[in-house]
């Protein structure tokens, strides 16, 4: 049972979070499925459900040849009724299970905004605690290849405002084993994120199971002249621009935030107190977003050592376009963050566009 | 009324539970104005009948799910009255621990999942639990309670679809009172005949007179014996009328939302008083049974206020706590 099966046991004592290398390299889309696997075979109250879920195709490879492993009843595709799979997610949580609702893409979770928001979210708390309410509710994000307005949109910021929700983001294979482990375990709902665009990233990955605590920051590249603050896909291209800067001399420390609720402000006041500088990426859109949030709290937090104000970048304030030219200026690559730290190393008064 | 479907002693127990809630609700009424229950308040007074006939036949454990208008599935289901009141009074032994309010309140431990103030927002939730006792074997059956409101709302349908597909062991109760809030049932449904829809999911749907406990009781015994022997959900049309208005301790009637004959007709079909009627003219109880249980109720009313008033607030640090 999960109780008894924390990240000290036989995986954690010598396995800690930090130690790579010990484990096979292993794509983000094949730790996810591994988690599932291993939290189903370490606790029966553990069942998967969703449109889709037991098809060959199986959500992008990540719940493949489960249904076969486990039996219908633990496994199993349901009607289209995203409210309704939400709502009964929380009763089969109140019975004592362990729920993992699964959607391939954020775009519907809008459609069971009643049973988590107002349910999910406020169950434990308006009945005094009473009940836990262990329950994960998986989405993926992402877009690409045209897929336009309503299968593409990255909305954590909406879900990481409505008390009583957590929201995981992991970046990166360990991190998506560890953190789905983790987030089965928890005693409250917990909306865990992926991202289309990392399935075939690999990473160093134990075997045995692990977990990762929620609300840690990663120091991903230590630096000393700027802290790069990431969501989710943006922790890719934050390594890569690091890579790029640290030709040029400039030393940038890169930070996975994993999970934007709760949020390690810890970690990321420590590493801005120490730089002095600080940009925040995140996957999803700037206004009202995730990026505001932590920009603030830095501002708030750390003033006395800025040596420049906290700037973002994140997704423009448009729908997802489909064209390739057009969602070409939707995503930010890798260049729009090399020349926004440059110019912020240059002490430039207007630094970037509508980031 | 048919032949009585139970012994005496059930009998009995059914009449206590009725009074018991018409008892509390009554209390909430008389102690309103004095605001110390700082919350809005949904009386159920008037539909004492299908609360009590349900849930006296479920065990402890069996799960129920219910609405912003609880008391009576709270009260009939075992729920403790001075925890009920304590919530209300907003205290820190209230059953929400003073997070709820009249509208939140579960008791877990007998088997009171919750309650959701959302219109049709408990029915996922029932089906979920109904779904975590297939899965787990262990036999617990799921009764949601919900107005002819939740009709209205896709998730109604979803639920029994569900419920349906994976028969599972729910007893869909849906109280029609004909009004949603203040919206009269015809101006919303094109089919007022609500347990007609159950048969489109393959779901037995009976409709029966919700002010007739032995009727309730019935009607609700044959959809529990379903779900025992795993045959699957049932839904159970129960028409009533509520004597107070939606929200709050004043009839419709006096804030001018009803018309004389249409509440005069429901008051003459007081389930309490039917049903005592019923008792007494076949010699079952004694008209001093009757005032005894009357007494004794009024007596434990007043010991749950008392307690309620007497107890502590919770402290502010809690605010942010169980989130």
């Amino acid at each position: 049972m999960w109780d008894k099966a924390p990240e000290q046991s036989s995986s954690g004592r010598n396995q800690k979070p930090r130690a790579r290398g010990r484990g096979r390299l292993l794509s983000y889309r094949e730790a996810i499925r591994e988690g599932l696997l291993q939290a189903m075979e370490q606790d029966r109250r553990v069942f998967l459900f969703g449109e889709g879920i037991d098809d060959p195709a199986g959500v992008f490879g990540t719940t493949a040849g489960l249904q076969q492993r486990f039996g219908a009843g633990r496994v199993f595709d349901t009607p289209i009724c995203e409210n309704t799979l939400t709502g009964i997610a929380i009763g089969s949580s109140l019975a004592g299970l362990r729920p993992v609702l699964i959607h391939m893409r954020t775009d519907f979770l809008l459609m069971s905004m009643d049973q988590l928001a107002n349910h999910a979210a406020k169950w434990k708390y308006m009945f005094g605690g009473a009940t836990p309410l262990p329950m994960v509710v998986r989405a993926v994000i992402g877009g690409g290849w045209g897929s336009a307005a309503q299968h593409s949109q990255p909305l954590q910021a909406i879900f990481a405002h409505i008390p009583g929700l957590k929201v995981v983001m992991p970046a990166c294979a360990y991190d998506a084993k560890g953190l789905l482990l983790s987030g089965i375990a928890e005693q409250s709902p917990v909306l865990f994120i992926d991202h289309r665009w990392l399935y075939d990233e690999k990473d160093a990955v134990p075997a045995a199971a692990y977990r990762i605590p929620l609300g840690k920051a990663h120091v991903v590249r230590k630096g000393s002249r700027l802290s790069l603050i990431c969501v989710s896909f943006m922790r890719k291209l934050a390594l890569q621009a690091a890579a790029e800067l640290a030709k040029e001399g400039i030393d940038v420390e890169v930070i996975d935030v994993r999970t934007i609720k709760p949020l390690d402000m810890v970690t990321i006041n420590r590493s801005v107190g120490k730089t002095g500088r600080a940009l925040v990426l995140d996957f999803g859109y700037s206004f009202c977003g995730i990026t505001a949030e932590i920009a603030a709290r830095i501002s708030r937090d750390v003033f006395g050592s800025l040596k420049a104000p906290v700037y973002r970048i994140g997704l423009p304030d448009t729908p997802t376009p489909a064209s390739p030219v057009l969602e070409k200026c939707f995503y930010p690559g890798p260049d729009a963050i090399t020349d926004t730290i440059r110019r912020i190393m240059r002490g430039q008064k207007r630094v970037g566009k509508h980031r | 009324m048919t032949r009585l479907p139970f012994p005496v002693t059930l009998a009995r127990k059914i009449y206590t539970s009725m009074v018991r809630i018409r008892s509390f609700e009554e209390r909430i009424c008389r102690l309103y104005s004095q605001q110390e229950m700082r919350c809005p308040v949904h009386l159920s007074t008037g539909q004492e009948a299908i609360a009590a006939g349900t849930l006296i036949q479920l065990r402890r454990q069996d799960y129920v799910v219910s609405t912003h208008r609880n008391h009576g599935h709270l009260i009939a289901k075992g729920a403790a009255l001075k925890s009920m009141f304590a919530e209300m009074y907003g205290r820190q032994t209230g059953c929400s621990r003073g997070k709820g309010g009249s509208m939140h309140m579960s008791f877990p431990q007998a088997g009171i999942a919750g309650t959701s103030a959302i219109v049709a927002g408990g029915l996922p939730i029932a089906v979920g639990l109904a779904w975590g006792s297939v899965l787990q074997k262990n036999r617990r059956i799921s009764a949601v309670f919900f107005g002819d409101g939740a009709v209205d709302e896709g998730t109604f349908y979803e639920s029994l679809n569900f419920a349906s597909l994976k028969k599972l062991p729910v007893v869909f109760v849906c109280e029609n009172n004909f009004y949603a809030t203040n919206s009269p049932q015809k101006a919303r449904q094109t089919n007022p005949r609500i347990h007609e829809i159950a048969r489109f999911f393959r779901i037995p749907g009976t409709c029966i007179d919700g002010n007739d406990v032995v009727a309730v009781y019935t009607a609700a015994a044959g959809a529990i014996e379903r779900c025992r022997k795993g045959a699957g959900p049932s839904l159970i049309e129960a028409r009533t009328f509520r004597w107070k208005t939606h929200v709050g301790v004043e009839s419709d009637l006096e804030k001018g939302f009803r018309r004389q004959e249409e509440v005069a007709l429901w008051f003459r079909r007081c389930p309490v008083k039917r049903f005592e009627r019923y008792l007494l003219s076949r010699g079952m109880v004694s008209q001093q049974w009757i005032d005894t249980v009357r007494e004794s109720v009024d007596k434990e009313i007043s010991r749950a206020v008392e307690f309620a008033r007497n107890s502590p607030y919770p402290r502010p640090e809690t605010e942010s706590t169980d989130v």
